[in-house]
């Protein structure tokens, strides 16, 4: 039984076929590391898991309500207090107590502070803290290290390791070393879109071209 | 073969390159042929000669409408469909709908000086018209001002099936608002009302006239919007290369 | 839901928010008039009606933008499409959010605004009538506006353009409520319309602006 089952999934990026013919799996426990050069379609790849967008060819199969995605913004109000923007977004994924996620971020003695006023690494630290309080099997995560320390980064492979161990699953595209040794690595180099001839276009770009 | 085959663009570039010149040609004559025999008419007993920018002004007032009604079906055929020859379509249409607007809403002014004593009234038809126009900006600045060609053809799809619910929940909320002075329709069914055939035939030809200048604008603009979408098909593939 | 309401007007409401901004607008506005038109009551009270229904409507364009784009901004949009909350849902409750910080307050502030401008008081219930049918229209009407603009440069002139005609219906409708009021006519005819608008957009309006939502999303 896996969490998240991508067959021959082709996905789209400015109206071009970025990625085509990529297929895993991840089961409960798996990490999957996503690798390969700038602008390849890593992003693409991991909203369309999360369905933010269509993908242009394959299947997901996926479990509704299964995904907790994180990228680069992290969704946090300034005016609002740490505690505040956390129970916030505990509230819409029904999740519980924020608690044990504050802890494991080490964001405790912030907890009142007004997120304006932490540092770019406290706040990449919370939006992190709200991937577990989503209570979300899958953990899709779009460069979760940048601005991190490396104490940080330690904590939050932890963090991994530890949903990982609840049966939990991750999907991310990654540079650094996250000291997962178990993750497996998917590199997109081999699976660049080739042009040509399409059965359906993936958008204006391709339609004309 | 079905008529969806058309969405294709290479397959639409060659049919409607066998169709425009006819469909110019078609234009030329009927336009230039229907504003000359409507000049030629005698004058009216009441209206005199003003009645004559009736040849202008009522197939200008019925493309203004009708390409809006083309709008709404193509930009539901690519929402449905995703034939993008379709949004283009729509896109090309819209300009040339705003003009007809312009036309209509002028010639209507310069037509209600002698008639009614003034330029602008605000009487249910012209209104309808203005709001008509200020959706067709609407539609075109929204076009202008995305830039992913799939996201625009979208969002604008969505606009105007939107638009055209309010521009006609406008239409009958503008009725409610001023009844008006404006004469009912030029061209109507119910015998008695109907104008002397003097005026009708050439304003039949005016109309089909108008109908091909607007199927060879829009063909013409379309065709145009197709090469543009190509050389930014190939320059994006070449960046990404 | 309630989570999301409750943090928009928390947000609306603190330093930075905005809140209030929409009815000093509509003040400043109603007391531009007379300095156009003269103080006359006999030049005010005819088109009272009318420069507080434009009044409220243009007050309430103005923070529209604020709907989605910082949302969109901060990442929270991509967040709360991937919630269990459907995104028709976020829509109306963020239109919701929209009326009580933009639409409430212009109600309130109306009458007073109406006895700036001589409106008869007779026609003082017509307009809270008339405002409370038909702002909610409005906001939800922004926010499919707002929704399909979001992630522009230079949204907030086109949002303008585009909202605007959309809300001709509503406008003539709520004037007219207060205008017959004000005669001491009918008002049954125009209520039933103006309600009729607000209902449809409420009913319907969220799926076009969550449509719109997604296209930006992508």
């Amino acid at each position: 039984m896996s969490l998240l089952a991508v067959h021959d999934l082709a996905v789209a990026r400015g109206g071009l076929r970025a990625v085509e013919g990529v297929s895993f799996s991840l089961a409960p426990g798996q990490a999957l590391i996503l690798r390969g050069p700038n602008g390849i379609g890593k992003t693409t790849l991991l909203r369309t898991v999360a369905g933010l967008q269509p993908p242009v060819a394959g299947r997901i199969e996926l479990a509704e309500d299964a995904v907790a995605y994180a990228a680069h913004a992290d969704g946090l109000k300034g005016a609002l207090s740490v505690t505040e923007n956390l129970r916030f977004w505990a509230a819409v994924f029904g999740g519980g107590d924020i608690g044990p996620a504050l802890a494991a971020m080490d964001l405790t003695h912030l907890a009142d502070r007004p997120a304006a006023a932490l540092s770019a690494g406290q706040k990449r630290r919370l939006g992190l803290a709200r991937l577990l309080v989503t209570r979300r099997p899958l953990w899709v995560l779009d460069e979760p290290t940048v601005s991190l320390d490396a104490e940080s980064v330690a904590r939050f492979g932890t963090a991994i390791r530890a949903h990982l161990g609840q049966g939990g699953a991750a999907l991310m595209a990654t540079h650094i070393d996250l000291g997962l040794a178990e993750a497996r690595v998917l590199d997109l180099a081999g699976y660049r879109a080739k042009a040509g001839q399409q059965v359906r276009p993936a958008g204006f770009n391709e339609a004309f071209a | 073969m079905s008529i969806w085959e058309y969405a294709n663009p290479v397959k639409f570039m060659r049919l409607s390159g066998a169709v425009l010149p006819y469909a110019v040609a078609g234009a030329a004559i009927c336009t230039i042929g229907g504003l000359v025999w409507g000049f030629l008419t005698p004058q009216d007993y009441k209206q005199g000669a003003t009645v004559k920018i009736v040849f202008l002004h009522v197939p200008a007032a019925m493309m203004a409408i009708n390409i809006w009604v083309m709008m709404l079906a193509a930009s539901l055929i690519w929402l449905i469909r995703r034939h993008h020859v379709s949004a283009l379509a729509a896109r090309a249409a819209a300009p040339i709908g705003a003009v007809m607007t312009l036309i209509a809403l002028a010639t209507g002014a310069i037509w209600g000086q002698p008639m009614w004593g003034t330029w602008w009234e605000w009487d249910p038809r012209l209104t309808s018209f203005l709001i008509l126009l200020l959706f067709y900006i609407g539609y075109m600045a929204l076009w202008a001002a995305v830039e992913d060609p799939d996201s625009a053809a979208d969002l604008t799809g969505v606009l105007c099936l939107v638009g055209s619910v309010f521009a006609l929940l406008s239409r009958y909320a503008v009725l409610f608002w001023n009844q008006g002075l404006h004469q009912g329709a030029s061209l109507s069914v119910a015998p008695g009302e109907r104008m002397s055939a003097v005026y009708r035939y050439p304003l039949y030809l005016s109309m089909l006239g108008f109908f091909l200048l607007f199927l060879a604008l829009l063909l013409i603009r379309t065709r145009t919007e197709v090469r543009r979408r190509r050389l930014a098909a190939l320059q994006a593939r070449e960046t990404r290369a | 839901m309630l989570a999301l309401l409750k943090r928009d007007l928390a947000l609306a409401t603190r330093a930075g928010g905005g809140f209030g901004l929409g009815v000093a607008f509509f003040l400043i506005l109603c007391a531009l008039v007379p300095f156009g038109v003269g103080p006359e009551t006999s030049a005010l009270r005819p088109i009272a009606s009318g420069i507080l229904w434009v009044g409220a409507l243009l007050a309430c364009l103005l923070s529209l933008d604020r709907i989605f784009a910082l949302d969109h901004e901060d990442g929270s949009l991509d967040l709360l499409a991937t919630a269990p909350l459907p995104l028709e849902g976020t829509v109306a409750i963020k239109a919701l959010a929209h009326w009580i910080t933009t639409g409430l307050p212009l109600i309130a502030a109306a009458p007073v605004f109406g006895l700036l401008l001589h409106l008869p008081a007779g026609a003082m219930p017509w307009l809270l009538a008339s405002l409370l049918i038909g702002t909610p229209a409005l906001s939800m009407l922004g926010a499919f506006g707002a929704a399909i603009t979001v992630g522009l440069r230079r949204g907030g002139l086109l949002l303008s353009l585009l909202v605007l005609p959309l809300y001709i219906p509503t406008l003539i409708f709520g004037a007219e409520i207060v205008r017959r009021g004000a005669e001491g006519g009918s008002t049954a005819t125009p209520m039933l319309f103006l309600a009729g608008i607000t209902a449809g957009v409420l009913a319907l309006v969220p799926f076009a602006a969550a449509a719109a939502l997604r296209v930006n999303l992508r």
